[in-house]
């Protein structure tokens, strides 16, 4: 049972390595000032989002029906959108932020700030 | 299947899980006409409202009260630019039914966005209904920004936790549930611990015999967890509930009527009075759904609940708008 859970622990290492080593990647490329998500269809777009430190992230609401967009860690939390209305956090300090919509839960999403 | 005829005889199918698809599709079927369910030892029938020789005409229940929900109050958006013309409606239509109702259900989304002058235009709006006493649950529109604090202090005081209560007329127990409050990411609806424990405490003296009505926002089964339209922990209510002989779930929130029977347990879901929304999975979100205008009122409507102490289980009856 111990060397499968070594076994186990081992390959998530391997796994993370992978994941960090995709990231750093990432920060090579050049990113605009200011970046939108869109709330539709109540679906965040995209998803997942890679910006830079200090990057202006917008979300905007193009439902009928209110959202609102709240970081898993608590790092940030809107106003609850209605219609057209938006919210900005700017990114201080690199992290992954999984966030969600308060009000309907299943909707998630990802800003990934490098 | 299809050969065995029992056109209005709908069984219960123990097992498999409960949900008897046959009798399901013939209930939604009369969605939006006007339908009549009325379930006796698990065994459910369905009648037209325009079947004159249907039970329900002669059933002067001993309690007759009514459920509303999704007001919306404040949504003005193509799917309904009057949400207060159609409340208005509802109220006319409760005011019609005979024998009158004795209480109203409100099962939630009030409001569109938790204003103070949306909450009190509902307020204004019910005050013109025949029923006197309305005992509301909130909806997640209910309790945006402050967690539901302005929904208790109008509609909920002197209720415990987030809003939640129970009450009793006639012999039959009512449960008043709460479950839009501390969501959690990737989750649906939720009741919490706290509820939990205290439900458990106020039904344990209850003797199995007594019927029960749960009435919360977000269906208390598995409507479609894809689109949030399910509570997580609605299992642990259930199981409290187990030992009584009749259970009758009403919860609105999906904005359509829907009928499952699951051993004696009965939930069913009300009509919106503010818009329709798509069935589950047509379409590409849970959003407001626009029809034609002339075919909006055909799809909003009230539900009426009457119970016969000799008949045991309660005759629900969901009626359009128009």
């Amino acid at each position: 049972m111990n060397k499968l859970i070594a076994a186990f622990s081992a390959l998530t290492i391997v796994s993370l390595a992978t994941i960090t080593l995709a990231v750093s990647a990432n920060t090579a490329d050049p990113k605009p000032a200011g970046v939108e998500v869109k709330i539709d269809n109540f679906t965040f777009t995209p998803a997942e989002l890679h910006v830079k430190v200090g990057t202006e992230v917008t979300w905007v609401n193009k439902d009928d029906i209110p959202h609102n967009v709240i970081s898993e860690d608590k790092s940030f939390k809107s106003k609850v959108m209605d219609t057209d209305e938006k919210f900005t956090f700017t990114a201080s300090s690199p992290g992954t932020y999984t966030y969600f919509c308060g009000i309907h839960p299943k909707m998630r999403g990802r800003l990934v700030v490098e | 299947m299809a050969a065995n005829k029992k056109s209005d005889v709908l069984e219960v199918d123990h097992n498999h899980d409960g949900v008897d698809r046959r009798g399901f599709l013939k209930c939604m079927a009369w969605a939006g006409t006007g339908a009549f369910c009325l379930v006796q030892g698990g065994v459910m029938k369905s009648f037209s409202l325009s079947d004159r020789t249907a039970p329900w005409s002669t059933m002067a229940g001993e309690l007759s009260f009514v459920q509303i929900s999704d007001s919306h109050m404040g949504f003005n958006k193509p799917a309904n630019p009057d949400v207060v013309a159609t409340l208005q409606a509802a109220v006319s239509k409760i005011n019609a039914l005979s024998p009158a109702p004795e209480f109203m259900l409100h099962t939630g989304d009030i409001s569109h966005l938790s204003k103070p002058t949306e909450f009190d235009q509902v307020k204004q709006i019910l005050k013109s209904a025949s029923p006197q006493r309305v005992f509301y649950v909130p909806g997640e529109h209910d309790v945006l920004e402050d967690d539901g604090q302005q929904y208790r202090e109008q509609f909920a005081k002197g209720t415990q936790g987030a809003g939640w209560y129970s009450f009793d007329v006639k012999g039959v127990h009512f449960l008043g549930l709460v479950n839009v409050v501390n969501l959690k990411a990737g989750g649906l609806g939720t009741l919490g611990d706290e509820q939990l424990a205290w439900m458990k405490d106020d039904v344990r003296n209850l003797k199995d015999s007594t019927p029960i009505v749960v009435f919360a926002h977000i269906p208390l089964w598995s409507v479609y967890p894809e689109w949030g339209w399910g509570t997580d922990d609605s299992s642990r209510a259930l199981a409290l509930l187990k030992r009584f002989g009749s259970v009758t779930v009403l919860n609105g929130h999906i904005h359509q009527t829907m009928q499952k029977v699951e051993g004696k347990v009965t939930f069913h879901t009300a009509a919106s009075t503010a818009f329709p929304q798509p069935k589950p999975g047509e379409g590409p979100s849970p959003g407001p759904m626009k029809v034609p205008a002339e075919q909006l009122r055909s799809i909003l409507g009230i539900t009426n609940v009457n119970y016969v102490r000799s008949r045991h289980a309660l005759g629900i009856i969901d009626s359009s708008l128009e």
